[in-house]
């Protein structure tokens, strides 16, 4: 085995045995769970009556057009808005900074379900259900994906620069335009293909919020495979959705290719406290109006949970047990047993992403060349939508003897799917920074390859599996575009579950939905906050993983 | 005619410090590092704002004026070029911010980049510059705007023996081309002596000390 | 980690664990303890448990609260199969005559009837098309006559000829001539309307479908949506029926510029907006079954029913219940539909989902023949149409209204 160019680390001398193991688990699980769907839902797409049938559908057009252009606009939106916290942010020191940066990072796990029943709850309904509820919603949702992209790149910027561009003449809007936007343009695109990518499969909130005329791809997609059961037509679409952002990925990637440079990267200047009133008060504003528009849909959420026409009640939550629409009429679903369900599939998520994770790490540390495909094929599913995923899997595992799309384990290995890149990202980086003398040493001790490995290095492990593990919960926990196409009748999740009793009219169904939405929301926050611990924003101290993403709170719950 | 006129108290870093320069004169102002000699030049270029005291320039109370209006430039230790843009646009950049036109600025880079020696480095990228090289851009760059006070922030301090050397001509031969007052900070006095017309210990300037 | 998140992450993991060891939803297969009560956590409704006849048990549970039911299987039965019953959201999951009647059902075969609601009858089926071959359940009540040509189509059923079916008009079971599925029940989807906020709002009822589209009666009708839900593909058939294929777009056009408020199902559109029921619509595409419930259901005593009927918007809707095909338990199945066309368990169904039973053997109570409205005529589009032009008149219909 060729060694690497870093200190002739004890893992390029395991057993290649161990090696391949290690590798091919992740490999293979990845290979039936996504790639064989992938392949069969690209396969039924292309089917000529059925793709006649939707081009020449008018609705279909329209619907990319909403798709695309609510995007760019969200994105647009997020970015302007994004800048000033982010500088905020990176530059200053003040009271609540880690908190404020929490808060936005605790926002931006939440599950998309949450956020739409937060926004539905604020927003009054003159602007509920419009595009624009929509567009509002996803830029204060991705507002986070700025602030630590393109913070943790501003706070690298050495101030120097600015004053000798100062220094030069040129006055602070010319220096923010001529020195700092382009140095920042890298992590901006960066932080645009996220959101984008994001905002254009958009599933959960425009299933909230949205009215039912308006839809995304991805809601139509779920449309026409789950109401109107036209499977063909429906995959014709995910294949149009696909290679929208195919485009759009490749153009972005050659894009931020020609325009990457090498920044002299110095440890962050530490954030001072704001010194003239002029920044003081610019601070106080930016933070004080990023912590309300953060805050204020969650608030509402929890205010909505309590009330109904009549004022303040707890029947929303006291009826937790039953969804009735009146006595002996029932939704079909049970809040309760929704959490129960979900609180199941998560801690099954969790098992498989973890360990299917933790081989990654190690697999993909040790194998070099072959160890970079698989981590790039494990971020696919991150990059594919969620429906897509389910879709997929809906319609591949459906025939003896691979007809899983009724066990109890397919759900969970949908939501794991979506979680081990993060188990793998937070795994790798500390793998990679531990190992090296000190396997060395205990090789020096007498130590075989694999018994210093295990003696010594993967002790260190626990702490980013754990926290690879307590993203993994949180994304199952929030997970709701594969599992709408997965769950069945009875089997509902949480997010299922309160996209049903917000999607009614009656006021305490409604009422319940908010307090499963509150329930759902301050789970996937405990579990991000016991993640989340440092203030810094590139975590180059936290684990040593790669300064754009700490903590992999890349993408979570959609 | 030029004067600086800078008294300020700082408890912390510069107490009760003074210093006058006349037009045209280069003062080289020496301390250990850590001494405070950088935070002086510092609140002279507006970067930072002292807590007590004034700064002028030709009589001008320029303490509160905001530093890309005070005409002061600043060759910083580790040069802070710009690294998205060319050579030629880092050393026109002053001149852009005047307002000068193209085809002008172009010309006016490129014959300060000829002074330096570094003619034909127009195009280059930053990025690929040397250690003395990446030096010269930068002070090519805050001469070509024609400040009316040049300060200068350990110019030659980690450079190699030869290339300290022969930057050190090179320097002084430079400031006297451009003819603005100078403030250089350094800890070396051999380079002090070679390069200004006076020198001056920071620890002497403290506390109301008075340089001769 | 400090110490307190290293406390609370254990205790976090300690609640997964222990939910993920509550096991799976397994429905109660096993011989009980002949002392106690086997529980069993079920997830949707449940059929409520009536004492086990053998008096040596004298074991008796109650049905408890909604939502956690529990499972008393008797303790003498022979066989202890449990079977699912696949249905829409209006069927009611516990304490109607229906429900008893499934106890009963329990009682002399030892089959018990779980019931799954799996949404309004557009998602139900597509979930079964979806599923087909592992269904989610072994019989499916509930698809009815537009939709049935799209669920015989996808195959999801499992032919069999009931016995009883002689009771059964063969205008129903002309439908099915291959014995997929069984007429259950039948009843005309009508406009009803709330013959009290009416008089509040001084408006007559309207008698056409015209009318509805007539501003007089702006903001106040409620329909539901035909993708989704049975009554709502009825009452889009209806318009059809009337203005033709080429002019019940301009029809639903008049609808929507009077402001016609759209639901996905039946339950949402009847228990959420209609006023009688506490909403603020006067008008709403339901049953021509549905007046004499309320004056059965209602607090007070009525001598006239409270909503009433536009006859000339009426619709017939003949419902069928079927064997889900690839049901792991064919037998038990079978013998639910044919409990469900005895005359027995068919009187429980014109009060209990406010339609009218397909066995002709059945008597109907006074109080339904007394207030129930069935219309002379009733609309019905020829079946080959409905099959070959549904998916273009829903299509058309949601560019048209949903937008």
């Amino acid at each position: 085995m060729r060694s690497r160019p870093q200190s002739s680390s004890s893992i390029n001398r395991l057993p290649s045995g161990i090696v391949a193991t290690l590798v091919l688990i992740p490999a293979s699980a990845l290979a039936v769970f996504y790639a064989w769907p992938f392949i069969t839902l690209m396969v039924e797409a292309v089917d000529v009556e059925a793709a006649r049938a939707t081009f020449e559908r008018d609705r279909t057009w329209s619907i990319v057009w909403f798709t695309t252009w609510q995007a760019v606009v969200s994105t647009a939106l997020t970015i302007v808005l994004g800048l000033a916290p982010a500088w905020v942010i990176s530059r200053y020191s003040f009271v609540g900074r880690r908190l404020l940066l929490s808060l936005l990072t605790a926002v931006f796990v939440l599950p998309t379900v949450v956020m739409g029943a937060a926004f539905l709850a604020l927003f009054p309904d003159s602007i509920d259900r419009t595009a624009w509820g929509v567009i509002a919603t996803h830029v204060v949702f991705n507002l986070a994906v700025v602030v630590r992209t393109v913070g943790a790149v501003w706070e690298h910027l050495p101030h120097d620069m600015e004053h000798a561009a100062a220094t030069l003449g040129a006055t602070p809007l010319t220096i923010f335009r001529e020195i700092t936007l382009p140095l920042l343009r890298p992590a901006v695109t960066a932080a645009a293909a996220i959101v984008f990518l994001f905002t254009f499969t958009s599933f959960g909130v425009v299933r909230i919020l949205g009215a039912p005329g308006t839809r995304t791809i991805e809601v139509e997609v779920w449309r026409r495979a789950t109401q109107l059961g036209q499977v063909d037509q429906a995959a014709v679409l995910a294949l149009v959705q696909l290679a929208i952002l195919g485009v759009v990925a490749i153009l972005s990637a050659v894009s931020s290719r020609r325009h990457s440079r090498a920044l002299a990267l110095r440890p962050s200047s530490r954030p001072l406290r704001a010194r003239t009133p002029r920044a003081k008060a610019l601070v106080t504003v930016v933070v004080l109006a990023t912590a309300a528009i953060a805050a204020a849909p969650l608030v509402a959420l929890v205010v909505k949970s309590f009330s109904s026409p009549n004022g303040w009640t707890t029947a929303g939550w006291t009826g937790l047990g039953s969804a009735e629409i009146r006595p002996g009429l029932s939704l079909g679903l049970d809040p309760i047993g929704a959490l129960v369900n979900s609180a199941r599939t998560a801690a099954w998520s969790t098992v498989f992403a973890t360990v299917t994770g933790a081989l990654a790490a190690l697999g993909i540390a040790a194998a070099g060349r072959a160890g970079r495909f698989l981590d790039a094929g494990l971020m696919l599913p991150i990059a594919t939508s969620a429906v897509t995923i389910g879709f997929g899997m809906l319609i591949t595992f459906d025939t003896a003897p691979y007809d899983w799309r009724a066990s109890w384990w397919i759900v969970p290995v949908g939501h794991a799917l979506v979680a081990v890149p993060f188990v793998v990202r937070s795994t790798l980086g500390v793998l990679r920074a531990v190992d090296g003398q000190l396997s060395l040493a205990a090789a020096t001790l007498g130590a075989s390859p694999t018994r210093a490995w295990a003696e010594v290095v993967v002790p260190h492990l626990w702490r980013p599996l754990a926290v690879g593990a307590a993203l993994a919960a949180a994304i199952s926990l929030g997970e709701f575009g594969a599992t709408s196409f997965l769950s069945r009748s009875g089997g509902e999740t949480l997010p299922v579950a309160i996209a049903e009793l917000l999607g009614r009219t009656g006021s305490l169904l409604q009422t319940k939905g908010y307090a499963l939405a509150t329930i759902l929301a301050a789970a996937t926050v405990v579990l991000v906050m016991l993640v989340d611990r440092s203030g810094d924003l590139s975590g180059a101290r936290s684990n040593g993983a790669d300064s754009a993403d700490p903590d992999g709170v890349d993408r979570v719950g959609r | 005619m030029e004067r600086i006129d800078v008294s300020f108290d700082d408890t912390h870093v510069l107490r009760d410090v003074s210093l006058r320069a006349a037009p045209g004169e280069a003062v080289a102002l020496l301390g250990a590092s850590g001494s405070g000699k950088s935070t002086l030049l510092r609140v002279i270029a507006g970067i930072i704002a002292p807590d007590a005291g004034t700064v002028s320039i030709d009589g001008v109370d320029i303490t509160t004026t905001a530093t890309h209006r005070r005409g002061v430039g600043m060759v910083f230790q580790d040069n802070q070029l710009f690294p998205h843009r060319s050579v030629a646009d880092n050393v026109a950049f002053g001149l852009k911010m005047q307002g000068v036109d193209r085809n002008e600025r172009r010309a006016r880079a490129e014959a300060w980049l000829e002074r330096v020696e570094l003619g034909g480095f127009a195009d280059r990228r930053v990025t690929e510059l040397s250690g003395g090289e990446a030096k010269r851009v930068a002070l090519a760059r805050t001469l070509a705007a024609d400040p009316s006070v040049v300060l200068l922030d350990e110019p030659l301090t980690g450079l190699d023996r030869e290339l300290h050397d022969q930057l050190v001509d090179e320097l002084a031969r430079l400031l006297r081309i451009a003819d603005a007052t100078v403030v250089l900070v350094t800890h070396d006095v051999d380079e002090a002596h070679a390069i200004a017309d006076r020198t001056v210990a920071l620890s002497d300037l403290q506390d109301g000390g008075e340089s001769t | 980690m400090t110490p307190t998140a290293r406390r609370t992450a254990a205790l976090f993991v300690a609640g997964l664990t222990v939910a993920a060891c509550s096991g799976s939803d397994d429905v109660a297969t096993d011989v009980p303890d002949a002392d106690e009560p086997a529980t069993e956590e079920a997830t949707e409704g449940e059929t409520p448990d009536t004492a086990a006849p053998d008096a040596e048990e004298a074991i008796e549970s109650d049905s408890t609260e909604p939502g956690s039911a529990t499972d008393t299987t008797p303790a003498d039965a022979s066989t202890d199969t449990t079977i699912t019953l696949v249905t829409y959201e209006s069927f009611p999951s516990e304490g109607t005559a229906i429900n008893e009647q499934l106890a009963t059902f329990s009682d002399q075969t030892g089959i018990d009837v779980e019931i799954l609601v799996a949404g309004d009858t557009g998602t139900m089926l597509s979930k079964a098309e979806l599923a087909v071959g592992n269904p989610e359940g072994d019989v499916m009540w509930g698809i009815d006559s537009t939709f049935l040509s799209r669920a015989i189509g996808s195959e999801i059923f499992q032919p069999y000829e009931a016995t009883g079916l002689d009771a059964i008009p063969a205008a129903f079971t002309d439908l099915v001539p291959n014995a997929e599925a069984t007429p259950v029940d039948f009843g005309d989807v009508c406009v009803n309307y709330d013959i009290g906020a009416l008089d509040e709002l001084g408006i007559d009822a309207p008698t056409t479908l015209d009318d509805l589209a007539d501003p007089a009666y702006q903001d106040l009708l409620v329909v539901q949506n035909p993708a989704t839900s049975s009554p709502g593909l009825a009452f889009l058939l209806a318009t059809v029926d009337e203005y033709g294929i080429d002019g019940w777009q301009d029809y639903w056009q008049r609808l929507v510029d009077n402001g016609v408020s759209v639901t996905d199902g039946w339950s949402d559109a009847y228990y959420g907006q209609f006023s009688y029921a506490g909403g603020d619509r006067p008008l709403v595409v339901s049953y021509g079954s549905s007046p004499p419930v309320e004056v059965v259901f209602s607090d007070v005593e009525l001598d006239a029913a409270p909503t009433g009927v536009v006859e000339a918007t009426c619709y017939r809707q003949v419902e069928f219940v079927g064997v889900l095909a690839g049901t792991e338990q064919p037998d038990a199945a079978q013998q639910l539909v044919d409990f469900m066309i005895t005359e027995a368990f068919q009187s429980t169904l014109p009060l209990d989902v406010f339609v009218f039973p397909a066995n002709t053997n059945v008597q109907l109570d006074q109080v339904f023949v007394d207030f129930a409205v069935i219309p002379e005529t009733s609309r019905l589009l020829d079946p080959d149409v409905v099959d070959s032009e549904r998916e273009t008149f829903i299509d058309q219909w949601t560019d048209l209204v949903i937008g």
